[in-house]
Protein backbone atom coordinates (compact mmCIF):
# COMPACT_ATOMS: atom_id res chain seq x y z
CA UNK A 1 0.00 0.00 0.00
CA UNK A 2 2.63 2.50 0.89
CA UNK A 3 4.65 1.38 -2.00
CA UNK A 4 1.76 1.51 -4.11
CA UNK A 5 0.96 5.77 -3.01
CA UNK A 6 4.59 6.56 -3.14
CA UNK A 7 4.80 5.25 -6.80
CA UNK A 8 1.87 7.40 -7.47
CA UNK A 9 3.76 10.46 -5.84
CA UNK A 10 7.18 9.90 -7.88
CA UNK A 11 5.50 8.38 -11.48
CA UNK A 12 1.88 10.44 -12.13
CA UNK A 13 3.24 14.05 -11.51
CA UNK A 14 2.28 14.52 -15.39
CA UNK A 15 -0.04 11.85 -16.85
CA UNK A 16 -2.21 10.78 -13.72
CA UNK A 17 -1.20 7.36 -14.30
CA UNK A 18 0.99 5.28 -11.98
CA UNK A 19 4.30 4.89 -14.70
CA UNK A 20 7.01 2.64 -14.82
CA UNK A 21 9.38 4.95 -16.72
CA UNK A 22 11.83 2.23 -17.71
CA UNK A 23 10.59 1.81 -20.94
CA UNK A 24 10.91 4.75 -22.28
CA UNK A 25 14.07 5.41 -20.76
CA UNK A 26 15.70 2.59 -22.57
CA UNK A 27 14.25 3.35 -25.64
CA UNK A 28 15.53 7.48 -25.21
CA UNK A 29 19.03 6.05 -24.04
CA UNK A 30 19.29 3.76 -27.26
CA UNK A 31 18.69 7.16 -29.31
CA UNK A 32 21.31 9.57 -27.34
CA UNK A 33 23.70 6.37 -27.81
CA UNK A 34 22.97 7.44 -31.93
CA UNK A 35 22.76 11.30 -30.83
CA UNK A 36 26.39 11.08 -29.34
CA UNK A 37 28.41 8.15 -30.75
CA UNK A 38 29.94 10.72 -33.57
CA UNK A 39 30.98 12.66 -30.74
CA UNK A 40 32.63 10.20 -29.23
CA UNK A 41 34.28 8.74 -31.88
CA UNK A 42 36.05 12.36 -32.93
CA UNK A 43 37.02 12.39 -29.52
CA UNK A 44 38.53 9.14 -28.99
CA UNK A 45 39.97 9.57 -33.10
CA UNK A 46 41.34 13.08 -31.56
CA UNK A 47 44.06 11.31 -29.47
CA UNK A 48 45.18 8.82 -32.09
CA UNK A 49 48.09 9.39 -34.46
CA UNK A 50 47.37 9.12 -38.33
CA UNK A 51 48.73 5.84 -38.47
CA UNK A 52 46.19 4.53 -36.03
CA UNK A 53 43.22 5.96 -37.66
CA UNK A 54 44.15 4.59 -40.82
CA UNK A 55 43.98 0.66 -38.98
CA UNK A 56 41.75 -1.62 -40.26
CA UNK A 57 39.71 -2.76 -37.73
CA UNK A 58 39.93 0.45 -35.98
CA UNK A 59 41.01 0.33 -33.14
CA UNK A 60 38.30 1.91 -30.42
CA UNK A 61 40.73 3.40 -27.70
CA UNK A 62 43.77 5.28 -28.79
CA UNK A 63 46.58 3.21 -28.26
CA UNK A 64 48.88 6.04 -26.56
CA UNK A 65 46.86 9.45 -26.38
CA UNK A 66 48.88 11.25 -28.66
CA UNK A 67 48.12 14.99 -28.29
CA UNK A 68 50.03 15.66 -31.99
CA UNK A 69 46.72 16.63 -33.82
CA UNK A 70 46.09 19.24 -31.51
CA UNK A 71 49.94 20.27 -32.08
CA UNK A 72 49.58 19.97 -35.48
CA UNK A 73 46.15 21.99 -36.10
CA UNK A 74 47.76 25.19 -33.67
CA UNK A 75 51.05 25.21 -35.54
CA UNK A 76 49.49 25.35 -39.10
CA UNK A 77 45.93 27.31 -38.60
CA UNK A 78 45.94 30.53 -37.24
CA UNK A 79 43.06 29.70 -34.62
CA UNK A 80 43.01 32.63 -32.55
CA UNK A 81 42.42 35.05 -35.41
CA UNK A 82 39.64 33.17 -36.59
CA UNK A 83 38.44 32.69 -33.30
CA UNK A 84 38.59 36.61 -33.19
CA UNK A 85 36.48 36.70 -36.55
CA UNK A 86 34.06 34.66 -35.57
CA UNK A 87 33.43 36.24 -32.37
CA UNK A 88 34.12 39.89 -33.37
CA UNK A 89 31.58 39.46 -35.70
CA UNK A 90 28.96 37.82 -33.96
CA UNK A 91 28.77 40.30 -31.00
CA UNK A 92 28.78 43.23 -33.92
CA UNK A 93 25.88 41.16 -35.26
CA UNK A 94 23.80 40.13 -32.14
CA UNK A 95 24.41 43.42 -30.51
CA UNK A 96 23.24 46.08 -34.11
CA UNK A 97 20.44 43.57 -34.82
CA UNK A 98 19.03 43.61 -31.32
CA UNK A 99 18.58 47.77 -31.16
CA UNK A 100 17.65 47.84 -34.51
CA UNK A 101 15.36 45.43 -34.58
CA UNK A 102 13.65 46.43 -30.84
CA UNK A 103 13.54 50.05 -32.41
CA UNK A 104 11.35 49.16 -35.28
CA UNK A 105 9.78 45.99 -33.78
CA UNK A 106 8.66 49.02 -30.53
CA UNK A 107 7.16 51.38 -33.36
CA UNK A 108 5.70 48.61 -35.14
CA UNK A 109 3.70 47.78 -32.05
CA UNK A 110 2.80 50.88 -30.35
CA UNK A 111 3.66 53.63 -32.48
CA UNK A 112 0.86 54.87 -34.99
CA UNK A 113 2.56 56.19 -37.69
CA UNK A 114 1.09 56.84 -41.96
CA UNK A 115 2.34 54.01 -43.74
CA UNK A 116 2.83 51.39 -40.76
CA UNK A 117 0.78 48.73 -42.07
CA UNK A 118 2.52 48.86 -45.55
CA UNK A 119 6.14 49.10 -44.75
CA UNK A 120 5.60 45.92 -42.09
CA UNK A 121 4.06 43.93 -45.29
CA UNK A 122 7.28 44.87 -46.84
CA UNK A 123 9.21 43.09 -43.65
CA UNK A 124 6.88 40.32 -43.84
CA UNK A 125 7.49 39.12 -47.44
CA UNK A 126 10.89 39.73 -46.83
CA UNK A 127 10.97 37.33 -43.92
CA UNK A 128 9.67 34.38 -46.38
CA UNK A 129 12.49 34.88 -49.06
CA UNK A 130 14.85 32.27 -49.12
CA UNK A 131 18.69 34.17 -48.14
CA UNK A 132 20.27 32.88 -51.22
CA UNK A 133 18.09 35.52 -53.29
CA UNK A 134 19.94 38.68 -51.42
CA UNK A 135 23.38 37.03 -51.86
CA UNK A 136 24.90 38.34 -55.34
CA UNK A 137 23.26 42.09 -54.68
CA UNK A 138 24.45 41.57 -51.00
CA UNK A 139 28.18 40.35 -52.37
CA UNK A 140 27.90 43.15 -54.55
CA UNK A 141 27.28 45.91 -52.21
CA UNK A 142 29.95 44.48 -50.25
CA UNK A 143 32.20 45.13 -52.92
CA UNK A 144 31.63 48.03 -54.00
CA UNK A 145 32.06 49.25 -50.48
CA UNK A 146 35.76 48.13 -50.58
CA UNK A 147 34.75 46.00 -47.72
CA UNK A 148 35.78 42.22 -49.28
CA UNK A 149 37.74 40.09 -46.47
CA UNK A 150 36.84 42.38 -43.31
CA UNK A 151 35.08 41.78 -40.47
CA UNK A 152 32.70 44.07 -40.93
CA UNK A 153 31.56 42.56 -44.41
CA UNK A 154 30.46 39.78 -42.52
CA UNK A 155 28.30 41.27 -39.91
CA UNK A 156 26.69 44.02 -42.03
CA UNK A 157 23.70 42.10 -44.05
CA UNK A 158 22.78 40.38 -40.59
CA UNK A 159 22.78 43.84 -38.88
CA UNK A 160 19.38 43.77 -40.31
CA UNK A 161 17.02 41.50 -39.87
CA UNK A 162 13.09 40.98 -40.90
CA UNK A 163 12.60 37.94 -38.27
CA UNK A 164 14.23 39.87 -35.66
CA UNK A 165 11.78 43.10 -36.36
CA UNK A 166 8.92 40.97 -36.54
CA UNK A 167 9.65 38.57 -33.23
CA UNK A 168 10.36 42.45 -31.17
CA UNK A 169 6.88 43.56 -33.03
CA UNK A 170 5.32 40.43 -31.27
CA UNK A 171 7.01 40.77 -27.51
CA UNK A 172 5.86 44.41 -27.50
CA UNK A 173 2.78 43.41 -28.54
CA UNK A 174 1.93 41.11 -25.98
CA UNK A 175 3.11 43.86 -23.14
CA UNK A 176 0.30 45.94 -20.89
CA UNK A 177 0.31 49.69 -21.97
CA UNK A 178 -0.14 50.68 -18.27
CA UNK A 179 3.22 51.30 -17.37
CA UNK A 180 3.93 53.35 -20.83
CA UNK A 181 0.72 55.23 -19.86
CA UNK A 182 2.34 55.91 -16.66
CA UNK A 183 6.16 56.86 -17.89
CA UNK A 184 4.28 59.07 -20.46
CA UNK A 185 2.04 61.02 -18.08
CA UNK A 186 5.27 61.90 -15.52
CA UNK A 187 6.82 63.57 -18.85
CA UNK A 188 8.48 60.69 -19.94
CA UNK A 189 9.12 61.09 -24.27
CA UNK A 190 8.85 58.40 -26.64
CA UNK A 191 12.36 57.51 -26.59
CA UNK A 192 12.96 57.56 -22.94
CA UNK A 193 9.22 55.18 -22.72
CA UNK A 194 10.99 53.02 -24.83
CA UNK A 195 14.43 52.71 -23.48
CA UNK A 196 13.75 52.58 -19.77
CA UNK A 197 9.92 51.36 -19.85
CA UNK A 198 9.67 48.71 -22.11
CA UNK A 199 12.90 47.64 -23.60
CA UNK A 200 14.02 45.84 -20.03
CA UNK A 201 10.54 44.08 -20.12
CA UNK A 202 11.33 42.86 -23.06
CA UNK A 203 14.69 41.46 -21.57
CA UNK A 204 13.70 37.11 -22.75
CA UNK A 205 12.72 37.83 -26.32
CA UNK A 206 15.97 40.16 -26.97
CA UNK A 207 17.87 37.47 -24.91
CA UNK A 208 15.96 34.77 -27.44
CA UNK A 209 16.50 36.85 -30.47
CA UNK A 210 20.49 37.26 -29.57
CA UNK A 211 20.88 33.55 -29.26
CA UNK A 212 19.25 32.42 -32.59
CA UNK A 213 21.09 35.14 -34.14
CA UNK A 214 24.65 34.28 -32.67
CA UNK A 215 23.88 30.71 -33.78
CA UNK A 216 23.58 31.63 -36.96
CA UNK A 217 26.62 33.85 -37.07
CA UNK A 218 28.73 31.38 -35.03
CA UNK A 219 27.50 28.59 -37.37
CA UNK A 220 27.12 30.19 -40.88
CA UNK A 221 29.36 29.18 -43.93
CA UNK A 222 28.06 30.11 -47.56
CA UNK A 223 28.16 34.10 -46.65
CA UNK A 224 32.07 33.58 -44.82
CA UNK A 225 32.66 32.20 -47.80
CA UNK A 226 31.67 34.50 -50.49
CA UNK A 227 32.87 37.47 -48.68
CA UNK A 228 36.25 36.83 -48.16
CA UNK A 229 37.82 35.74 -51.45
CA UNK A 230 41.34 35.81 -50.76
CA UNK A 231 40.82 33.87 -47.11
CA UNK A 232 42.01 37.03 -44.81
CA UNK A 233 40.17 37.45 -41.90
CA UNK A 234 38.26 33.97 -42.55
CA UNK A 235 36.00 33.25 -39.37
CA UNK A 236 36.04 29.40 -38.01
CA UNK A 237 33.84 27.74 -40.47
CA UNK A 238 35.72 28.95 -43.59
CA UNK A 239 38.87 28.16 -42.07
CA UNK A 240 37.81 24.88 -40.83
CA UNK A 241 36.65 23.85 -44.33
CA UNK A 242 39.94 24.95 -45.71
CA UNK A 243 41.51 22.42 -43.17
CA UNK A 244 39.70 19.78 -44.85
CA UNK A 245 41.05 20.67 -48.23
CA UNK A 246 44.62 20.83 -46.80
CA UNK A 247 44.73 17.59 -43.99
CA UNK A 248 42.50 15.43 -46.80
CA UNK A 249 43.07 12.20 -45.01
CA UNK A 250 45.11 13.30 -41.00
CA UNK A 251 41.80 12.81 -39.57
CA UNK A 252 43.20 13.05 -35.97
CA UNK A 253 43.97 16.81 -36.90
CA UNK A 254 40.72 17.79 -38.80
CA UNK A 255 38.84 16.04 -35.71
CA UNK A 256 40.91 18.61 -33.23
CA UNK A 257 40.18 21.20 -35.43
CA UNK A 258 36.51 20.28 -35.64
CA UNK A 259 36.27 19.81 -32.16
CA UNK A 260 38.43 23.00 -30.87
CA UNK A 261 36.38 25.18 -33.05
CA UNK A 262 33.19 23.68 -31.83
CA UNK A 263 33.63 24.20 -28.23
CA UNK A 264 33.19 27.74 -27.49
CA UNK A 265 29.61 27.45 -28.51
CA UNK A 266 28.66 24.56 -26.44
CA UNK A 267 30.47 26.11 -23.61
CA UNK A 268 27.86 28.93 -24.40
CA UNK A 269 25.18 26.31 -24.62
CA UNK A 270 25.63 24.65 -21.79
CA UNK A 271 25.46 28.03 -19.93
CA UNK A 272 22.74 29.43 -21.52
CA UNK A 273 20.18 26.30 -22.06
CA UNK A 274 16.94 28.40 -21.46
CA UNK A 275 17.81 30.88 -23.91
CA UNK A 276 19.00 28.96 -26.80
CA UNK A 277 15.55 26.92 -26.44
CA UNK A 278 13.47 29.83 -25.68
CA UNK A 279 14.70 31.18 -28.52
CA UNK A 280 14.20 27.79 -30.85
CA UNK A 281 10.53 27.47 -29.45
CA UNK A 282 10.07 31.40 -30.31
CA UNK A 283 11.34 30.92 -33.98
CA UNK A 284 7.51 29.43 -33.77
CA UNK A 285 6.18 32.82 -33.75
CA UNK A 286 7.45 33.14 -37.03
CA UNK A 287 4.34 30.61 -38.17
CA UNK B 1 -19.69 62.36 -21.14
CA UNK B 2 -16.93 61.53 -23.27
CA UNK B 3 -15.05 64.18 -21.93
CA UNK B 4 -14.88 63.00 -18.35
CA UNK B 5 -13.07 59.85 -19.75
CA UNK B 6 -10.57 61.42 -21.55
CA UNK B 7 -10.27 64.40 -19.74
CA UNK B 8 -7.17 63.31 -17.33
CA UNK B 9 -5.31 62.12 -20.80
CA UNK B 10 -6.41 65.20 -22.81
CA UNK B 11 -5.25 67.77 -20.45
CA UNK B 12 -2.37 70.11 -22.22
CA UNK B 13 0.80 70.52 -20.43
CA UNK B 14 1.80 73.30 -22.66
CA UNK B 15 5.23 71.76 -22.70
CA UNK B 16 5.03 68.78 -25.29
CA UNK B 17 2.67 67.88 -27.73
CA UNK B 18 2.90 63.55 -27.61
CA UNK B 19 2.36 63.15 -23.95
CA UNK B 20 -0.72 61.37 -24.67
CA UNK B 21 0.18 59.52 -27.37
CA UNK B 22 3.38 59.59 -28.78
CA UNK B 23 3.53 60.78 -32.48
CA UNK B 24 4.38 59.71 -35.64
CA UNK B 25 7.56 61.34 -36.18
CA UNK B 26 9.03 58.95 -33.52
CA UNK B 27 7.60 56.16 -35.68
CA UNK B 28 9.60 57.01 -38.37
CA UNK B 29 12.86 57.74 -36.67
CA UNK B 30 12.70 54.33 -34.55
CA UNK B 31 11.77 52.48 -38.33
CA UNK B 32 14.21 54.21 -39.58
CA UNK B 33 17.43 52.41 -39.67
CA UNK B 34 15.61 48.90 -40.11
CA UNK B 35 13.87 50.00 -43.32
CA UNK B 36 17.07 51.42 -44.52
CA UNK B 37 19.19 48.19 -43.99
CA UNK B 38 16.06 46.26 -45.06
CA UNK B 39 15.59 48.24 -48.59
CA UNK B 40 19.58 48.36 -49.27
CA UNK B 41 20.78 44.86 -48.12
CA UNK B 42 16.87 42.75 -48.68
CA UNK B 43 14.88 44.60 -51.09
CA UNK B 44 17.15 45.62 -54.08
CA UNK B 45 19.36 42.97 -53.72
CA UNK B 46 16.14 40.72 -54.44
CA UNK B 47 15.34 43.26 -56.96
CA UNK B 48 18.90 42.95 -59.05
CA UNK B 49 18.52 39.12 -58.58
CA UNK B 50 15.20 38.80 -60.01
CA UNK B 51 16.67 41.25 -62.97
CA UNK B 52 19.85 39.55 -63.19
CA UNK B 53 17.86 36.30 -63.71
CA UNK B 54 16.82 37.95 -67.66
CA UNK B 55 20.15 39.10 -68.03
CA UNK B 56 23.02 37.74 -69.32
CA UNK B 57 25.99 39.10 -67.03
CA UNK B 58 29.40 38.80 -67.78
CA UNK B 59 32.06 38.78 -65.02
CA UNK B 60 33.37 42.22 -66.35
CA UNK B 61 31.61 44.69 -68.89
CA UNK B 62 28.20 45.55 -68.93
CA UNK B 63 24.99 43.38 -68.77
CA UNK B 64 22.61 42.83 -71.74
CA UNK B 65 18.52 41.69 -71.74
CA UNK B 66 18.09 38.44 -72.53
CA UNK B 67 14.73 37.49 -71.84
CA UNK B 68 14.07 34.32 -71.16
CA UNK B 69 17.39 33.07 -72.29
CA UNK B 70 18.56 31.75 -68.54
CA UNK B 71 15.25 29.95 -67.81
CA UNK B 72 15.24 28.17 -71.20
CA UNK B 73 19.08 26.91 -70.47
CA UNK B 74 18.07 26.06 -67.25
CA UNK B 75 15.21 23.62 -68.02
CA UNK B 76 17.43 22.63 -71.04
CA UNK B 77 20.19 21.51 -68.41
CA UNK B 78 21.06 18.12 -67.06
CA UNK B 79 23.28 19.36 -64.29
CA UNK B 80 20.29 21.64 -62.68
CA UNK B 81 17.61 18.81 -63.02
CA UNK B 82 20.38 16.36 -61.32
CA UNK B 83 20.35 19.15 -58.48
CA UNK B 84 16.50 19.59 -58.29
CA UNK B 85 16.17 15.65 -58.10
CA UNK B 86 19.05 15.45 -55.18
CA UNK B 87 17.54 18.80 -53.62
CA UNK B 88 13.61 16.29 -53.70
CA UNK B 89 15.26 13.20 -52.13
CA UNK B 90 16.85 14.87 -49.43
CA UNK B 91 13.89 16.98 -48.41
CA UNK B 92 11.94 13.72 -48.52
CA UNK B 93 14.91 11.77 -45.95
CA UNK B 94 14.33 15.06 -43.58
CA UNK B 95 10.91 14.40 -43.61
CA UNK B 96 11.22 11.01 -42.55
CA UNK B 97 12.79 12.42 -39.16
CA UNK B 98 9.56 13.84 -38.67
CA UNK B 99 7.67 11.05 -37.03
CA UNK B 100 10.76 10.17 -35.03
CA UNK B 101 11.16 13.21 -33.99
CA UNK B 102 7.35 13.34 -32.41
CA UNK B 103 7.70 9.36 -30.68
CA UNK B 104 10.88 11.36 -28.81
CA UNK B 105 9.21 14.29 -27.96
CA UNK B 106 6.32 12.75 -26.30
CA UNK B 107 8.83 10.24 -24.79
CA UNK B 108 10.97 12.85 -23.26
CA UNK B 109 7.92 14.80 -22.04
CA UNK B 110 7.12 11.48 -20.58
CA UNK B 111 10.23 11.58 -18.27
CA UNK B 112 10.01 13.58 -15.37
CA UNK B 113 13.45 13.56 -13.66
CA UNK B 114 16.63 13.48 -16.43
CA UNK B 115 14.11 15.65 -19.28
CA UNK B 116 16.82 18.32 -18.87
CA UNK B 117 19.88 15.76 -20.00
CA UNK B 118 17.86 14.48 -22.80
CA UNK B 119 16.85 17.55 -24.35
CA UNK B 120 20.73 19.40 -23.94
CA UNK B 121 22.17 15.76 -25.66
CA UNK B 122 19.21 16.26 -28.59
CA UNK B 123 20.01 19.31 -29.10
CA UNK B 124 24.33 19.06 -29.60
CA UNK B 125 24.18 18.71 -32.82
CA UNK B 126 22.54 22.07 -33.36
CA UNK B 127 25.32 24.07 -31.46
CA UNK B 128 28.18 22.37 -33.03
CA UNK B 129 29.59 23.85 -36.39
CA UNK B 130 27.84 22.62 -39.25
CA UNK B 131 31.53 22.23 -41.09
CA UNK B 132 32.63 20.14 -38.17
CA UNK B 133 29.36 17.69 -38.23
CA UNK B 134 30.22 17.25 -42.26
CA UNK B 135 33.77 16.40 -41.37
CA UNK B 136 33.25 14.46 -38.07
CA UNK B 137 30.41 12.12 -40.75
CA UNK B 138 32.62 11.63 -43.27
CA UNK B 139 35.26 10.38 -41.18
CA UNK B 140 32.27 8.05 -39.85
CA UNK B 141 31.44 7.22 -43.60
CA UNK B 142 34.94 6.68 -44.51
CA UNK B 143 35.19 3.76 -46.98
CA UNK B 144 38.15 2.65 -46.11
CA UNK B 145 38.48 2.79 -42.30
CA UNK B 146 35.00 4.44 -41.44
CA UNK B 147 33.03 3.74 -38.08
CA UNK B 148 30.27 2.66 -40.10
CA UNK B 149 31.66 0.30 -42.26
CA UNK B 150 33.59 -1.32 -39.42
CA UNK B 151 30.32 -1.58 -36.83
CA UNK B 152 28.59 -3.03 -40.29
CA UNK B 153 30.77 -6.23 -40.31
CA UNK B 154 30.47 -6.90 -36.87
CA UNK B 155 26.68 -8.06 -38.98
CA UNK B 156 28.60 -9.59 -42.03
CA UNK B 157 27.14 -6.33 -43.72
CA UNK B 158 30.21 -5.26 -46.45
CA UNK B 159 31.16 -1.40 -46.36
CA UNK B 160 30.53 1.17 -49.01
CA UNK B 161 32.05 4.14 -49.70
CA UNK B 162 28.84 6.15 -48.41
CA UNK B 163 29.94 9.48 -49.78
CA UNK B 164 32.04 8.79 -52.44
CA UNK B 165 29.79 6.72 -54.34
CA UNK B 166 27.20 8.80 -55.91
CA UNK B 167 24.34 5.97 -55.26
CA UNK B 168 24.65 6.57 -51.64
CA UNK B 169 24.87 10.41 -51.33
CA UNK B 170 22.17 11.40 -50.70
CA UNK B 171 20.96 9.38 -48.21
CA UNK B 172 24.68 9.42 -46.37
CA UNK B 173 23.61 13.24 -46.19
CA UNK B 174 19.92 12.36 -45.29
CA UNK B 175 20.91 10.55 -42.17
CA UNK B 176 23.54 13.70 -41.07
CA UNK B 177 20.43 16.00 -42.00
CA UNK B 178 18.14 13.91 -39.67
CA UNK B 179 20.61 13.51 -36.49
CA UNK B 180 21.33 17.91 -36.92
CA UNK B 181 17.95 18.37 -37.34
CA UNK B 182 16.49 16.62 -33.93
CA UNK B 183 17.25 19.01 -31.36
CA UNK B 184 15.90 21.92 -32.85
CA UNK B 185 12.28 19.58 -33.82
CA UNK B 186 12.36 18.32 -30.33
CA UNK B 187 12.47 21.89 -28.65
CA UNK B 188 9.24 22.95 -30.88
CA UNK B 189 7.36 19.77 -30.81
CA UNK B 190 8.10 19.95 -27.11
CA UNK B 191 6.89 23.37 -26.14
CA UNK B 192 3.43 22.15 -28.35
CA UNK B 193 3.18 19.39 -25.91
CA UNK B 194 3.41 21.42 -22.76
CA UNK B 195 -0.14 23.09 -24.43
CA UNK B 196 -1.85 19.76 -24.76
CA UNK B 197 -4.41 19.91 -21.11
CA UNK B 198 -2.90 17.00 -19.14
CA UNK B 199 -6.85 16.06 -18.08
CA UNK B 200 -7.16 14.23 -21.23
CA UNK B 201 -4.24 11.83 -20.68
CA UNK B 202 -5.93 11.40 -17.00
CA UNK B 203 -9.89 11.10 -18.65
CA UNK B 204 -8.47 8.88 -21.11
CA UNK B 205 -6.49 6.51 -18.66
CA UNK B 206 -9.97 6.36 -16.68
CA UNK B 207 -11.17 4.86 -19.81
CA UNK B 208 -8.91 2.32 -19.95
CA UNK B 209 -6.63 3.90 -22.81
CA UNK B 210 -2.86 2.38 -23.12
CA UNK B 211 -0.11 4.98 -23.89
CA UNK B 212 0.38 4.17 -27.42
CA UNK B 213 -3.56 4.77 -28.21
CA UNK B 214 -3.15 8.02 -25.91
CA UNK B 215 -0.15 8.85 -28.59
CA UNK B 216 -1.96 8.36 -31.51
CA UNK B 217 -5.61 9.63 -30.47
CA UNK B 218 -4.77 12.57 -27.82
CA UNK B 219 -0.89 13.51 -28.61
CA UNK B 220 -1.14 13.27 -32.84
CA UNK B 221 -3.72 15.43 -32.92
CA UNK B 222 -3.51 17.94 -31.12
CA UNK B 223 0.23 18.49 -31.36
CA UNK B 224 -0.35 18.49 -35.35
CA UNK B 225 -0.23 22.42 -35.53
CA UNK B 226 3.21 22.01 -33.60
CA UNK B 227 4.11 18.68 -36.37
CA UNK B 228 2.75 21.02 -39.52
CA UNK B 229 5.14 23.64 -38.50
CA UNK B 230 7.69 21.68 -37.89
CA UNK B 231 7.62 20.61 -41.65
CA UNK B 232 7.26 23.86 -42.56
CA UNK B 233 10.88 24.57 -41.28
CA UNK B 234 12.43 21.20 -41.99
CA UNK B 235 11.17 21.21 -46.02
CA UNK B 236 12.61 24.72 -45.73
CA UNK B 237 15.91 24.06 -44.95
CA UNK B 238 16.59 20.70 -46.37
CA UNK B 239 15.74 22.84 -49.67
CA UNK B 240 18.81 25.27 -48.69
CA UNK B 241 20.93 22.59 -47.76
CA UNK B 242 24.45 23.56 -48.41
CA UNK B 243 26.96 23.47 -45.67
CA UNK B 244 27.28 19.42 -45.50
CA UNK B 245 27.57 19.25 -49.35
CA UNK B 246 30.33 21.23 -49.40
CA UNK B 247 32.23 20.09 -46.67
CA UNK B 248 31.41 16.07 -47.29
CA UNK B 249 32.35 16.54 -51.10
CA UNK B 250 35.73 18.58 -50.70
CA UNK B 251 37.98 16.97 -52.58
CA UNK B 252 36.21 13.49 -53.08
CA UNK B 253 36.46 11.93 -56.77
CA UNK B 254 34.25 14.31 -59.19
CA UNK B 255 31.81 11.40 -59.94
CA UNK B 256 30.01 12.11 -56.32
CA UNK B 257 30.38 16.03 -56.50
CA UNK B 258 28.51 16.05 -60.14
CA UNK B 259 26.19 14.05 -59.35
CA UNK B 260 25.13 14.86 -55.79
CA UNK B 261 25.08 18.95 -56.00
CA UNK B 262 21.98 20.51 -54.54
CA UNK B 263 19.99 23.27 -56.14
CA UNK B 264 21.96 26.07 -53.91
CA UNK B 265 25.26 24.67 -54.26
CA UNK B 266 24.74 24.88 -57.88
CA UNK B 267 23.60 28.35 -57.25
CA UNK B 268 26.93 28.97 -55.25
CA UNK B 269 29.24 27.61 -57.76
CA UNK B 270 27.47 29.28 -60.95
CA UNK B 271 27.29 33.00 -59.39
CA UNK B 272 30.35 32.24 -56.86
CA UNK B 273 32.83 30.40 -58.25
CA UNK B 274 32.15 30.94 -62.46
CA UNK B 275 30.65 34.17 -61.90
CA UNK B 276 27.58 33.83 -64.23
CA UNK B 277 25.19 35.25 -62.14
CA UNK B 278 22.56 35.98 -64.29
CA UNK B 279 22.69 31.98 -64.77
CA UNK B 280 23.08 32.10 -61.14
CA UNK B 281 20.42 34.38 -59.86
CA UNK B 282 17.68 32.34 -62.80
CA UNK B 283 18.50 29.60 -59.91
CA UNK B 284 17.82 31.55 -57.02
CA UNK B 285 14.84 32.79 -58.80
CA UNK B 286 13.57 28.76 -59.20
CA UNK B 287 14.89 28.07 -56.24
CA UNK B 288 12.39 30.79 -54.38
CA UNK B 289 9.38 29.19 -56.35
CA UNK B 290 10.17 25.78 -55.59
CA UNK B 291 10.03 26.62 -51.39
CA UNK B 292 6.89 28.76 -52.67
CA UNK B 293 4.98 25.77 -54.38
CA UNK B 294 6.25 22.74 -51.76
CA UNK B 295 5.05 25.86 -48.46
CA UNK B 296 1.84 26.45 -50.65
CA UNK B 297 0.66 22.30 -51.40
CA UNK B 298 1.68 21.67 -47.41
CA UNK B 299 -1.08 24.36 -46.60
CA UNK B 300 -3.22 22.86 -48.73
CA UNK B 301 -2.60 19.65 -47.58
CA UNK B 302 -2.60 20.80 -44.14
CA UNK B 303 -6.49 20.90 -43.92
CA UNK B 304 -6.63 17.25 -43.60
CA UNK B 305 -4.58 16.50 -41.24
CA UNK B 306 -3.87 19.37 -39.42
CA UNK B 307 -6.36 19.81 -36.04
CA UNK B 308 -7.34 23.29 -34.70
CA UNK B 309 -9.07 22.60 -31.52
Amino acid sequence: MAEITVRRTSGSRRRGKPSTTWPIHVFLIVAVVFMVVPFVWQLLTVFKTTAEVTRIPPTILPADFSLHSFETFFSTVPFWSMFAVSAGSLVLRVAGQIVVAALAGYAFARIPFRGSRVLFGLFIVMLMVPSQLFLIGQFEIIRDMKLLDTLPALAIPGLFSAFGTFLMRQAFLTMPADYEEAARLDGANTFQVFWYVMLPMARPMLAALAVLTGLYSWNDLLWPLIVSPSGENRPLPVGLAGLQGQFGTDYPTLMAGALVCSIPLVIVFLVLQRQFFAGIASSGLKG
Amino acid sequence: MTTVATKPVRRPTGRRTGVSKPNGWWGLAFIAPATIGLIALYVWPFLSTLMKSFQDVPAFGPATFVGLDNYTALIGDGDFWKAFRNSALYTVIILLGIPLAVVLAALIEQVGRGRAVYRVLFFLPVVTLPVAIGMVWRFIYNGDFGLLNYVLSWFGIDGQFWVADPRFTIYAFGVVGIWMGLGINLIILGAGLQAIPKALYEASSLDGAGRVRQFFHITVPLLSPSIFFVTILSVIAALQMFDLLFIMLRGVNNTALTDSKTIVYLFYEKAFVQFDQGYGAAIAIVLLMVIMIATAVQFRLQRSWVFYG
